[in-house]
């Protein structure tokens, strides 16, 4: 068991390293094809040819992109994330504040979304067709129709503007005490919990019908077995497997995909930063977050796959 | 500043000072003034003056925060690379000038103490005495010759390379005086000088990080793409200094968010705010807005040098059937003064009033696509919200053309690349261009034969001659007079066309006190910190 377990993520690792590899490729190729390079996009408007040329040869941009590339990658193997082209400062320090930041968005979001996901899903399946199932469906594709920046700026609007009880910047004031936290944190987390939770109540709420249909619950049923005692001690066991998978999928979106949330509370996350890189064409920022953003998601699915198989006697 | 009101009287400033100590909100004391016949810009004038007056005695103390439009990791504290209003808002807290440009356009001096000149092509900048950067060290000559230089060399990546290529030598007479050196008269020097990428750094600086200047503020914090802390500078040369004891500066580059964050008290003042927000911010109490006009332009560029351009009539036809009223009401809401197809705006004292803007007329239109030929003809217009509003404008073009049978195909774009792919090289295409301080600036930079952003290669010897001959001049009534007739030129002759100049409209709390106007762009031209105190 224990060995198959280690082999499994042996083999994991593998791919991922793999995947990171052809990851890196395909934003390399992509970042290629765009138009303009860093010198004539920080010239802007004022981007003559002899300017942009001269730039180009003190940015040391002028050797082809190819080759600035596979250094990079040589540099990453060591551990090396490089250095930004558009201000000369280490990738490292430059993702370094921001992915504690994004990091503790993400903790804070998943400690509430989870386990509200997890109860709502659960018991929305367990009273199947119930008023409360209705409503609980209701809600949750209500909230998965809303765009995110539409839940953010109407929440900006009540609790900032019109009630004044929460800060609309998450990160221009001074967090001093546990209560400014909760108050600092509590709009951005509202935000991304609506929208990453709903996504998991569906799933969840399916993964766990899905159990409830098979013959083994019926009989389960018919033996005397309460409803709720059917779905949590038969059921559930065999449906953590999607749920798991469901939870990653919906956690990997908290990593990289939260630019709107972040450009709404200001917030200085990965997300922004990416964002920044791309539009100033800076390769090793680039490929420094989507390798970030790829070991994250890589790392949730592949710890989801582990629990699925500890949880599946027969894949056990 | 160009909205003059003739019949206001020193009482009316009393009865609305009066109505805004009683507690009036700006909504009722602006239909109190439309009531009165005054017009709406003109009002938000008055009522600046009136609360000003309320608390005319700048208060020490308070850390101001404010947020800016556009922040990236490309922030940099390099004067000469400064290129987002974000940049030139950090640069004018921690350095100077030489000479700046006061709310009136005219010249004053900042680090200088006289420009002087009696050819124009050679000129003797005197230093102020006593100026210490925030490291200690006294400022002298050596530093200005440096800062001057830095713009000549290709590596550094100046913004202003084209322009400071003009001066051949700049060279230390003494600690405290300046030689500048210019390859032709150019009488706007000064002028030149008071842009915000000549601001003048330590000598042999090379890392910009810590931002040494002479400025009113001091670096405490800078983090690309984040936000700047400043505290104020106690060693500041000008009596008094900052009235603020810190300056906090970001950005927050969604509107809405920005607009709420002034809403909700977390920042003083939210830069730059979209029209569409204008009333949830005149709606609340305790809120400004302060408009500027200062000559910043969305242009649909014609190229002459290329079909359909090159037909003249064409060219024409487009001037008529831009319909610049409903550019200015329905696609700026009003904050727009409408122009007349050439660059100097109303702002600057060269501004030719007596031009007026080509009114809106589909039958000349047609008459002189007929004679183009062009008419049936489908022709592409390259647009892209890389130019501010330019989608709108195209779009109201492109009706206003199908209506007298003229099918414009209009082409929108993404803003990415837009500047170095489609800008200048597409033979109709939108434009958008920033203010300068000088009519010479503007005429050099986008009209010349040689300029580098002929917008619409437009080549004229006669325009040349006078450009060159304006430019060494130091009277001003003559210089006056010929810039007066280049924009004639422009406007009957070039392929630019100007709709309206675009308003500028930051939005403030009510607490924040001492902000103006100024021709070099919104927020004081970016110097606020500086000036501006919280009246809490």
């Amino acid at each position: 068991m224990r060995t198959f377990v280690l082999n499994l993520i042996a083999h994991r690792l593998l791919i991922a390293g793999l995947t990171l590899l052809i990851v890196s490729f395909a934003v390399f190729f992509a970042t290629a094809m765009l138009p303009g390079d860093t010198a004539s996009i920080l010239l802007g408007q004022a981007a003559t040819p002899e300017a942009v040329a001269g730039l180009r040869a003190a940015m040391h941009l002028d050797e082809p992109a190819v080759f600035r590339f596979f250094r990079w990658l040589a540099g990453l193997a060591r551990g090396d994330l490089g250095t930004s082209y558009v201000n000369n400062v280490a990738v490292a320090d430059l993702i370094g504040g921001r992915f504690v930041n994004t990091m503790r968005l993400a903790g804070i979001t998943t400690l509430i979304a989870v386990p509200v996901a997890l109860t709502l899903g659960i018991t929305s399946a367990m009273f199947r067709g119930s008023i409360y199932d209705r409503i609980v469906t209701i809600l949750t594709i209500g909230v998965i129709s809303v765009p995110e920046f539409m839940i953010a700026t109407s929440a900006v609007l009540v609790f900032s503007v019109y009630l004044k009880w929460l800060p609309a910047l998450s990160f221009a004031n001074e967090v001093t005490s546990f209560w400014q936290v909760l108050k600092v944190y509590a709009m951005p987390v509202i935000t991304l919990a609506f929208v990453v939770s709903a996504q998991m109540i569906r799933m969840t709420r399916a993964a766990v019908i899905d159990t409830i249909n098979t013959p083994y619950l019926e009989a389960a049923l018919l033996k005397g077995a309460s409803r709720p005692r059917a779905v949590l001690y038969h059921a559930l066991p065999n449906a953590v497997g999607p749920i798991a998978n469901a939870i990653a999928l919906s956690l990997s979106y908290l990593v990289g995909g939260v630019i709107i949330v972040e450009t709404i509370f200001n917030y200085p996350g990965v997300a922004k930063l990416m964002v920044d890189g791309v539009s100033t064409r800076d390769l090793p920022l680039i490929q420094s977050c989507a390798i970030i953003f790829c070991i994250g998601y890589l790392a949730l699915i592949t710890l989801a796959d582990i629990v699925a198989i500890l949880a599946n006697p027969r894949l056990r | 500043m160009h909205n003059r009101i003739t019949n206001w009287t020193a009482s009316d400033d009393a009865m609305v000072e009066n109505a805004i100590r009683r507690g009036a909100t700006r909504r009722e004391l602006l239909s109190m003034m439309l009531a009165g016949g005054v017009a709406m810009s003109a009002g938000g004038m008055i009522l600046g003056r009136a609360s000003d007056a309320i608390a005319a005695t700048p208060k020490s103390g308070g850390n101001l925060k404010a947020a800016g439009w556009s922040s990236s990791t490309a922030d940099t504290l390099d004067p000469a690379k400064a290129s987002l209003s974000t940049d030139y808002v950090r640069c004018c807290a921690l350095y100077n000038r030489l000479t700046f440009l006061d709310q009136a356009g005219l010249v004053q001096m900042e680090l200088a103490e006289k420009v002087e000149s009696a050819d124009a092509k050679t000129w003797t900048v005197k230093l102020r005495s006593g100026v210490t950067f925030h490291d200690g060290k006294s400022l002298t000559s050596a530093d200005v010759v440096f800062s001057l230089k830095r713009h000549l060399d290709p590596a550094v990546g100046s913004k202003v390379n084209a322009i400071a290529k003009q001066i051949t030598d700049v060279k230390a007479v003494d600690p405290t005086t300046v030689e500048i050196v210019l390859a032709n008269p150019n009488a706007d020097l000064p002028t030149i000088l008071s842009q915000h990428h000549f601001m003048i750094v330590q000598d042999g600086t090379t890392d910009f990080s810590k931002g040494i200047g002479t400025g009113a503020f001091k670096l405490e914090t800078f983090e690309p793409g984040v936000k700047s802390i400043f505290a104020k500078n106690p060693n500041y040369f000008k009596s008094g200094g900052a009235h603020v004891d810190s300056f906090e500066f970001f950005a927050i580059s969604d509107d809405n968010a920005r607009v709420n964050a002034l809403l909700s008290g977390d920042i003083h003042l939210a830069a730059s705010i979209k029209p569409r927000s204008m009333r949830l911010v005149e709606s609340q109490p305790g809120f400004v807005l302060s408009k500027t006009t200062s000559g910043n332009y969305t242009d649909l560029n014609i190229r002459l040098d290329m079909t359909p351009g090159d037909k003249a009539d064409f060219v024409k036809g487009m001037k008529y059937i831009t319909n610049r009223e409903q550019i200015q009401k329905s696609v700026l809401r009003g904050l727009a003064d409408i122009a007349n197809d050439q660059p100097i705006s109303p702002a600057s004292v060269y501004h030719n009033a007596e031009l007026k803007p080509k009114a809106f007329d589909p039958d000349k239109a047609k008459f002189h696509f007929e004679k183009a030929g062009v008419l049936g003809q489908k022709i592409p217009i390259i647009t892209s919200d890389a130019a501010t509003s330019a989608v709108e404008m195209a779009t109201i073009v492109q009706q206003s053309a199908a209506e007298i049978g003229m099918n414009l195909d209009v082409q929108r774009v993404p803003n990415d690349g837009y500047w170095s792919n489609y800008w200048l090289k597409a033979p109709i295409h939108f434009g958008n261009i920033n203010p300068r301080p000088t009519p010479d600036i503007l005429f050099s930079l986008l009209y010349a034969s040689n300029a580098p952003w002929n917008e619409s290669q437009y080549k004229s010897e006669k325009f040349d001659s006078m450009l060159v001959e304006a430019r060494g001049l130091l009277d001003e009534a003559k210089r006056k007079e010929i810039y007066g007739q280049m924009q004639v030129m422009v406007a009957e002759e070039a392929g630019t066309i100007i709709p309206v100049y675009i308003s500028n409209v930051d939005a403030i709390t009510e607490k924040l006190k001492g902000l103006e106007a100024n021709p070099l762009g919104g927020m004081m031209g970016y110097a606020f910190a500086e000036y501006v105190w919280i009246d809490a």
